[in-house]
């Protein structure tokens, strides 16, 4: 028994270590030629003879229309949590609710891009808020409900958590219900609630299809919120089919990126939960 | 478990006897998804007369030229003819094989227009960013008598990379020095303006949800799917309607013994501009990687078979103008440079 656990462990571990190397000795053309300045340039030209790749546009893209969806999806997946977690706890309206949210994380992301592509994007246009209706925006409100499940069930399970014996103390010490939420369960489940919102992140920071067609795919840094641009999971899986030499590097090289990026976001996390852990 | 060992054995052998057999040989190919509708159909109607298991997987023209470099592949496929380069980093000589001609269309969404002229100049401006609106007085220039709306330009292009992309910047190239020095030919371009979309159905399913839009499509994918396109101004001064007959009188003219020229800005007075060849490539020395001889019989077979008429009306049923009489005659020309061990497979 021990000896399979240790096994599928290795085999775990090596299978990133792999990942890793790979991508490594794939992006090593691209930093060759153009070094460090492939991070901060913005110059994404792929015709041949005047190639020139930068990274920078896709990093930007990225991490706006994450944190856009973060931002979005904050208030709402909280408030679904402290519904089903706490309020509403129990009843048949929370399992309800649960099941309903929980059904959000099974619809594959081509749905969510279709429903983004024929009645978010016409709304947006309707507004006034952008020409075409392809944004980051539009793509980070998508990016916001696809993410809401992942945030709403670990939030949900870990306010759940908090021990009764904690929230009948203060509420026999005279605290209202809010009370108890802003200054007993919060506090007590901050961490484990810090994480559940790291994971949603990380899985905006990587969706691709739903992005994609809702983003514009233009290959620059935008100009404002409104604007066009691309991600960095997006640029890959536009672009892989017909790409060969310097380009397909970079395209590597922008994998790499990606995986650092998660990486560096998730060991942030980490050490918030380990600073703020009770 | 003697029996399980049996019946294996038995299994291994049946299956080993039908590989053999030279009725069931099966060839794999990879490549380019412009003239995929067509391959489809080609190879549907062949394996059912022919016998041969073919199977043709639409990865890109870059995926069809790396699958045929690495030599997983009976033959590839490609929009763009391999560069010198290309060719020289192949381990061994290669033939071009031309197998139908594919045009790009200006798509394009206005209500209420239903015939739009384009001039050289219009195109440029239009997708170098320099008309915004549609009812600029350069637009309206070519289109007199046609009330254009107020109404924001948006220009729409392919995400990915794609042959579709290559033949428009290749003829984009050749009618405007601006666009040659600051954008350039390839399958993917630093676009000046406008919105990326995967694959012709992304872009014509863009175009068509946004008025104002304007964009470039597969024309087989905009013949099919019936969308509105512009005619666009040939080097005869003339604007023509993309069309099977337009679309094939582009290669009317001179075409070199090895067929790798671009068809676009043909000379011809009745041709649409923006038309090229597809190519299928393989191996001149078909004796590679363990090939046995009949696999490299089927192969020639099939491709002589693609080029005639019969394979070529196919083409005409999902939208692809055939090659003309004497691309044919090229073509079975360079496909008797096809050889095993030295011997010529063309019968």
């Amino acid at each position: 028994m021990k000896a399979i656990l240790f096994l599928a462990s290795v085999v775990v571990i090596l299978i990133t270590a792999g990942m890793v190397y790979s991508l490594m000795s794939g992006a090593i053309p691209v930093f060759k030629e153009f070094g460090l300045k492939f991070i901060v340039s913005s110059e994404w030209n792929p015709t041949e003879g005047r190639e020139a790749y930068g990274a920078l546009p896709f990093i930007t893209g990225t991490l706006l229309t994450s944190l856009i969806a973060i931002i979005l999806c904050f208030p709402l997946a909280f408030s679904t949590s402290l519904f089903i977690g706490e309020y509403y706890r129990g009843t048949k309206m929370a399992s309800l609710t649960g099941t309903m949210v929980d059904m959000l994380a099974g619809i594959p992301s081509i749905v969510y891009g279709l429903w983004g592509f024929y009645v978010l994007r016409p709304l947006i246009v309707e507004l006034g808020w952008s020409a075409q209706g392809f944004s980051i925006f539009t793509a980070g409100v998508v990016l916001a409900i696809m993410i809401i499940p992942y945030a709403t069930s670990i939030t949900t399970e870990i306010i759940k958590m908090v021990s009764n014996d904690l929230k009948e103390a203060a509420y026999s010490l005279g605290a209202t219900r809010r009370e108890v939420i802003f200054s007993v369960i919060v506090p007590n489940a901050r961490s484990g609630i810090f994480t559940s919102y790291i994971l949603a992140f990380g899985r905006a920071l990587g969706e691709t299809m739903a992005v994609t067609m809702l983003i514009g795919n233009s290959n620059i840094i935008p100009k404002g919120i409104f604007d066009s641009g691309n991600t960095m999971a997006s640029v890959i899986a536009n672009q892989f089919g017909e790409a060969d030499g310097l380009k397909l590097s970079a395209l590597v090289a922008i994998a790499l990126l990606l995986f650092v990026i998660t990486g560096i976001i998730n060991g942030i996390g980490k050490l918030i939960i380990k600073k703020y852990s009770v | 478990m003697k029996n399980l060992i049996g019946i294996i054995a038995v299994v291994l052998l049946l299956s080993s006897c039908s590989s053999g057999s030279s009725e069931n040989v099966s060839l794999t190919a990879a490549g380019a998804t412009f003239p995929l509708p067509f391959y489809n159909l080609a190879i549907k109607n062949y394996s059912k007369s022919a016998g041969t298991l073919l199977t043709y997987g639409g990865v890109g023209s870059g995926g069809g030229i790396r699958s045929l470099r690495d030599q997983v592949v009976d033959f590839g496929a490609t929009d763009a003819y391999l560069n010198a380069k290309q060719e020289a980093d192949m381990p061994a000589g290669i033939v071009h094989i031309p197998t139908c001609i594919g045009a790009v269309v200006i798509a394009y969404s206005l209500t209420g227009i239903e015939e739009l002229k384009l001039s050289n100049e219009n195109l440029t401006d239009i997708f170098m960013g320099r008309i915004t609106r549609w009812n600029d007085s350069r637009i309206k220039e070519s289109n007199p008598g046609v009330t254009l709306p107020d109404l924001a330009v948006t220009v729409v292009h392919r995400s990915d990379g794609s042959g579709t992309t290559y033949i428009f910047s290749d003829f984009m190239s050749k009618i405007s020095v601006d666009w040659e020095k600051e954008v350039g030919k390839g399958k993917s371009l630093k676009w000046p303006v406008g919105l990326g979309a995967k694959g012709n159905p992304g872009v014509a399913g863009t175009i068509k949800q946004t008025n104002g839009a304007i964009g470039y499509i597969g024309s087989e994918f905009a013949f099919a799917q019936k969308i509105p396109v512009a005619q666009v101004e040939n080097s005869a001064g003339k604007y023509v309607t993309p069309s099977l007959a337009s679309i094939s009188a582009a290669a009317k003219g001179e075409i070199p013994a090895d067929t790798k020229v671009m068809l676009t800005c043909s000379s011809d007075p009745d041709a649409y501009p923006i038309s090229g060849f597809t190519w299928l490539i393989l191996y001149k020395e078909q004796a590679y990687n363990k090939r046995t001889k009949v696999q490299a019989e089927e192969t020639v077979k099939f491709l002589s078979w693609i080029i005639e008429k019969d394979a070529q009306a196919l083409a005409q049923q999902v939208n692809y103008a055939p090659l003309p009489e004497k691309t044919v005659a090229q073509a079975r020309a360079l496909l008797g440079t096809v050889v095993f061990d030295g011997q010529t497979l063309l019968k």
